[in-house]
């Protein structure tokens, strides 16, 4: 099966050209297309799996440009890491496929959804697979148009517009920088394929320090495209786009691209603590930084996105602290569990068509399949025994813990805020009193196609956490790594996620506090969440309109004044010519014509170009002639 | 002979269309088209003829043709020419079947752009300094008149300032080329003897280098010589444009190539640092610029002179890689710019009446082919990966990068994210948001047919850059070699 491992991302791309192409021939509008196309891509993946989990390797190779001797030859190859994320990828995607044909049901451009998702998907297929820099950097740069045009799928509305354009920018900026460090890469290593730079940073080629320059260049790819701070600012405006969708780029694919990216490249980290040590600060501070921000967002699919930050923010932190089989595992389990979130979230969207939690409340009875499956995500979330969340975290704390205190403090405060947004949204949306009664008389869940998915993936984020230690054996770098249980590390993180949980419950459940007064009491810190620590604000001002400006100034520059300069001196000619014409009527002398120089030529040529070309023509070769010969005296 | 009937075939095919009663437009108009296609074929044949793992030149013809004064007709085609030759093979049918809406003055349009494809063939396959200035010349005639009469509300001025300018540029050039025929003392004109055996004084190097420089500087366009092709871009029609973006601006950085380097290798490494510091003011003010027009065909205007900030970075590296990355840029720049210049000013305009982007809205809505038309050629010319802009724009980089480290990195910073934001903020302008004004015919047959080959071809390129760069690689390793790989 592994032979065929090629077909994976053949075939979602495939489906998207063809759902471009011919998909409103087709019934359903081609989604009955992406969707096989992707259970094939599934059952492939999972063949592949096992074949590689059988000891089974797969590499192929194409010579895609040649440079005098130099002969690039890339491709794609299949090893454990890839393979995990193969069905990870294909399992959340399919899922995301089907849920769709309810969720986007009657949509305008139903079909153009479809195709971008198959090509999305493909996209990210295709980045796993790669076996060099180059080409990863093609599919993640195919990935940025996939998410841009989902995030702007419904373009009618500005804002919506704006949010995909800051999503490609943002991450292009970030692009930037690994663009960077991919041309150090190159040009200390001469190649872009990872083992041959592994190879050459085994026997000494690169120098430490243009290592640690190129791993943390490299790393700025990441921060963008997994919305790592500062490059964060994209991701919750990415929320525009319609919710599956969503639950497509911020759970298994465009966000996990950077995280795997740091996976995949581990080799060219690992030599130098200083760019770990990067990863992991960026990481941890992110993890905590988001879940404030979490806190206080009203709009569900908001909670989620300055979730995911964070929660990407504890798998960056993980490959930092020198724990790589965790980051993976946390990709993996939060992949299914965020996916189901979103997928949740998009069902009760769908139910009552408001995103703001404020507005719904008691919905658990009416949605009782979504609500079920969204509180298994939500406790693998919080880390609650024994759903996935909770073995991939506490693997992540375990190695923090022995790598720095600092960072385990910092990631054990993220996860006791988690735990608190995690169960304010749940409650919010689930329980209580409804508080809009015409939605909540309304709301239904949204038939089979959209229930079924969800409780797939509902089993997915319950059990996914037991694979812990055939992976451990499986997704390694360097040599297989267990951390021992830590009586300590498990009691913090139990007693964090209890903290988190019971304080939530206690205000929004029991109202022992008045939310009011914890307002007014933290009314300046909590203006500050609200506004996203003005970052954003920051951005649009400093950056945004910066560049604009910038733009503007130089448009105006082009046009005013390097163009006056060609207008002066085209008149400064005309005036010169006119000048030796009349002198030329008098004296009619021929060597004069050249004192006016090229300008005469010119300015004839601007007076009288229909009647005087040939003779202008004639003047400027003897002029060239003279020239010439000037030249030779002067040079030779 | 392939190559005489290259170049002549559109010549004699304009003199025949001269004797066509001036009313029997559509006749015109097919018979044109015909002949533009006949180039299309000869450059399979010469495909098929050529070698393109070794660097000389190829099916080489000369005569004599002013002996006295060492003048011959004699021309060649090697790897370094024929990828310009081909793009030209393809852009000048596609802009001659764009031109098929022009009402006025039909048989002379036509005539013109026929005369214009002599001129261009010629251009790319002469080896005699004399011959290659007399169609470098003869190019500027007709698009002077296709602009001057064809163009929009200030063609004249546009038209005059086209010429003059490159007219200087060249006069310049000429001084240098006939320094250079009298300062070698070979009594040649011919290009491969003069690059091979002239020896010439170092100073006197530089003095022609920087005249060459002058003449090919403003056709590229190389900042700060470049606002004639805003003007020129906006009037001209978009057959014009087209020619104009894809082919005309080749020729000068096709002169880089074949007669700059070869000829002046020791002045030519003196300069290169100017030229990448040109190079990448190129990239970065010209994307700059592209974002604050608010008319689209200035837009993509400003995005050429960008995109050729990076042939004249490549040019300046001088590493195999950037040489090639350069010459993939000429050959991406030249099948994406017509089709941006297609779209925006024959399939937008036509319909919409207005080139300013802040009078659209929503296209996405109410053309959604042709709007999807326009998404795909600026995510091309934006250099997204898997479309012909990346390859070139990547190698060129990371050719460049061990020579110009800190430069590459400023382009890299500021040029993609520039050039990123400039494309988007047009389609968020013209695209999207509320459809506004009255129904819109979505692209016609004629229309798409244009815009497939180009297409095609930029994703052909996008995904396999080794079909292209395989054309050349042989001759740029050699002419790196001679520079010296520095």
């Amino acid at each position: 099966m592994i032979q065929l491992a090629w077909l994976i991302p053949v075939l979602p791309l495939a489906a998207a050209f063809f759902i471009a192409l011919f998909g409103h021939r087709t019934t359903g509008k081609g989604d009955r297309v992406g969707i096989g196309a992707m259970s094939i891509a599934f059952l492939l993946s999972v063949g592949v799996l096992l074949d590689t989990m059988g000891g089974a390797r797969w590499a192929q190779h194409l010579t895609w440009a040649i440079h005098g001797d130099l002969v690039l030859n890339l491709g794609f190859q299949v090893d454990p890491l890839a393979a995990v994320m193969l069905v990870v990828v294909t399992v959340v995607s399919l899922m995301v496929h089907i849920f769709s044909v309810g969720y986007m049901h009657g949509d305008v451009r139903y079909k153009r959804y479809y195709a971008v998702l198959s090509l999305f998907t493909a996209s990210m297929l295709g980045l796993v697979i790669s076996d060099n820099l180059l080409f990863l950097f093609v599919f993640w740069e195919l990935m940025g148009l996939c998410s841009y045009l989902l995030i702007g799928h419904y373009f009618e509305e500005r804002a919506n517009v704006h949010a995909a354009n800051k999503a490609f920018l943002t991450t292009r900026v970030g692009d930037v920088g690994m663009f960077v460090g991919i041309m150090l890469l190159f040009a200390a290593g001469g190649t872009f394929r990872f083992d041959e730079l592994a190879a050459r940073i085994a026997d000494g080629s690169f120098a430490l320090p243009v290592l640690a320059v190129a791993a943390i260049l490299l790393f700025i790819g990441p921060v963008g495209k997994s919305a790592q701070f500062p490059l964060h600012v994209w991701l919750p405006d990415a929320m525009a786009g319609p919710t599956p969708a969503s639950a497509l780029i911020h759970a298994a694919t465009m966000v996990a691209a950077g995280v795997y990216l740091v996976a995949r490249g581990y080799a060219l980290f690992a030599p130098v603590p200083q760019a770990l040590e990067v990863v992991a600060w960026v990481g941890a501070f992110t993890a905590l930084f988001a879940a404030t921000i979490a806190l206080v967002m009203e709009d569900i699919k908001k909670v989620l996105a300055y979730s995911t930050i964070s929660q990407l923010g504890f798998m960056v932190a993980a490959l930092g602290v020198g724990a790589y089989t965790a980051a993976v595992f946390h990709l993996m389990t939060h992949a299914f569990f965020k996916a189901l979130l979103f997928l949740a979230s998009g069902s009760v969207i769908h139910a009552v068509h408001t995103q703001n939690m404020h507005q719904m409340g008691g919905l658990f009875k009416k949605l009782p399949v979504t609500g079920w499956v969204w509180l298994i995500g939500a406790g693998a979330l919080i880390g609650i025994p024994p759903l996935s969340g909770f073995w991939s975290k506490e693997e992540i704390l375990l190695d923090a813990w022995h790598h720095h205190p600092a960072i385990f403090w910092t990631l054990v405060a993220a996860a006791a805020l988690t735990a608190f947004y995690t169960t304010r949204a749940t409650y919010l949306t689930f329980f209580g009193t409804p508080r809009d009664k015409h939605a909540y008389d309304h709301a239904h869940e949204g038939g089979r196609v959209m229930t079924y998915p969800l409780m797939i993936l509902g089993v997915l984020a319950a059990v996914s956490g037991f694979v812990a230690s055939p992976l451990a054996g499986f997704v390694y770098f360097g040599e297989p790594h267990h951390a021992s249980f830590d009586p300590f590390v498990f009691g913090v993180a139990t007693a964090v996620w209890v903290l988190g949980v019971g304080l939530a419950l206690a205000i929004y459940k029991y109202n022992l506090v008045s939310r009011r007064a914890i307002i007014q009491v933290f009314y300046p810190i909590w203006v500050v969440l609200k506004r996203r620590y003005y970052i954003d604000d920051v951005y649009q001002y400093v950056f945004v309109r910066g560049m604009i400006g910038l733009a503007l100034v130089s448009a105006w520059f082009d046009r005013h004044v390097i163009d006056l300069i060609v207008n002066a001196v085209g008149w400064i000619g005309r005036k010169v010519s006119e000048y030796v014409d009349e002198f030329d009527r008098g004296v009619v002398d021929g060597i004069v014509n050249g004192i006016g120089g090229a300008f005469v030529v010119g300015s004839r040529v601007l007076r009288q170009v229909q009647t005087g070309f040939v003779q202008s023509y004639m003047l400027v070769l003897f002029l060239g002639l003279l020239a010439g010969l000037a030249i030779l005296v002067i040079g030779g | 002979m392939l190559l005489s009937a290259l170049v002549f075939i559109p010549l004699l095919g304009a003199i025949l269309l001269a004797f066509f009663p001036k009313e029997r437009e559509s006749a015109i108009r097919g018979y044109a088209l015909v002949v533009s296609l006949i180039p299309a074929v000869l450059v399979y044949l010469i495909w098929q003829q050529m070698d393109f793992s070794q660097s000389a030149m190829q099916l080489v013809i000369q005569r004599d043709w002013i002996p006295s004064l060492g003048i011959s007709y004699k021309l060649g085609v090697d790897g370094i020419s024929f990828p310009l030759i081909a793009v030209s093979a393809l852009v000048l049918p596609l802009s001659i079947l764009a031109s098929f809406t022009i009402k006025h003055r039909v048989k002379e349009f036509f005539l013109w752009m026929l005369v214009l494809q002599t001129a261009i063939y010629g251009v790319f396959t002469a080896l005699d300094y004399f011959l290659f200035f007399i169609f470098f010349e003869a190019s500027l005639v007709p698009m002077y008149f296709i602009i001057g009469i064809w163009g929009g509300p200030r063609k004249e001025y546009a038209s005059l300032k086209f010429f003059i300018y490159t007219l200087l540029g060249s006069a310049i050039m000429l001084v240098g080329i006939l320094a250079l025929y009298l300062g070698s003392g070979l009594r040649t004109f011919d290009v491969q003897v003069l690059a091979q055996q002239a020896n010439l004084a170092p100073t006197l190097q530089w003095w022609i280098f920087l005249a060459f420089f002058a003449g090919f500087a403003v056709k590229v366009p190389i900042f700060p010589f470049h606002t004639w092709l805003p003007d020129a871009h906006v009037e001209a029609p978009t057959g014009g444009s087209m020619i104009l973006a894809g082919i005309l601006l080749k020729t000068g950085t096709y002169g880089f190539f074949r007669f700059m380097l070869p000829t002046f290798p020791d002045a030519a490494q003196a300069f290169s640092p100017v030229l990448a510091v040109l190079g990448i003011v190129g990239i970065i003010y010209g994307a700059l610029a592209a974002m604050g027009q608010n008319d689209l065909k200035k837009m993509v205007a400003y995005s050429s002179i960008s995109h050729m900030g990076y042939v004249v970075l490549g040019v300046a590296a001088m590493t195999p890689m950037s040489l090639n990355g350069a010459m993939f840029v000429n050959v991406s720049h030249g099948i994406i710019s017509p089709l941006l210049f297609f779209v925006v000013a024959s399939v937008i305009y036509d319909r919409t009446h207005t080139r300013m982007m802040d009078q659209m809205s929503g296209l996405f809505t109410k053309i959604p082919v042709a709007a999807s038309l326009t998404a795909f050629a600026a995510f091309a010319n934006l250099g997204l990966p898997g479309m012909a802009g990346f390859p070139g724009e990547f190698f060129t980089f990371v050719g460049s990068f061990p020579v110009y480290t800190t430069l590459v990195v400023l382009a890299a910073a500021l040029g993609l994210v520039t050039t990123a934001g400039y494309h988007l903020w047009m389609m968020q302008r013209v695209l999207m948001g509320k459809p506004t004004g009255e129904e819109l015919p979505d692209i016609s047959g004629r229309e798409l047919v244009v815009a497939a080959p180009l297409m095609i071809c930029i994703v052909l390129l996008g995904i396999l850059p080794g079909i292209a760069l395989r054309l050349f690689n042989e001759p740029i390793a050699v002419l790196a070699a001679r520079l010296g790989g520095m």
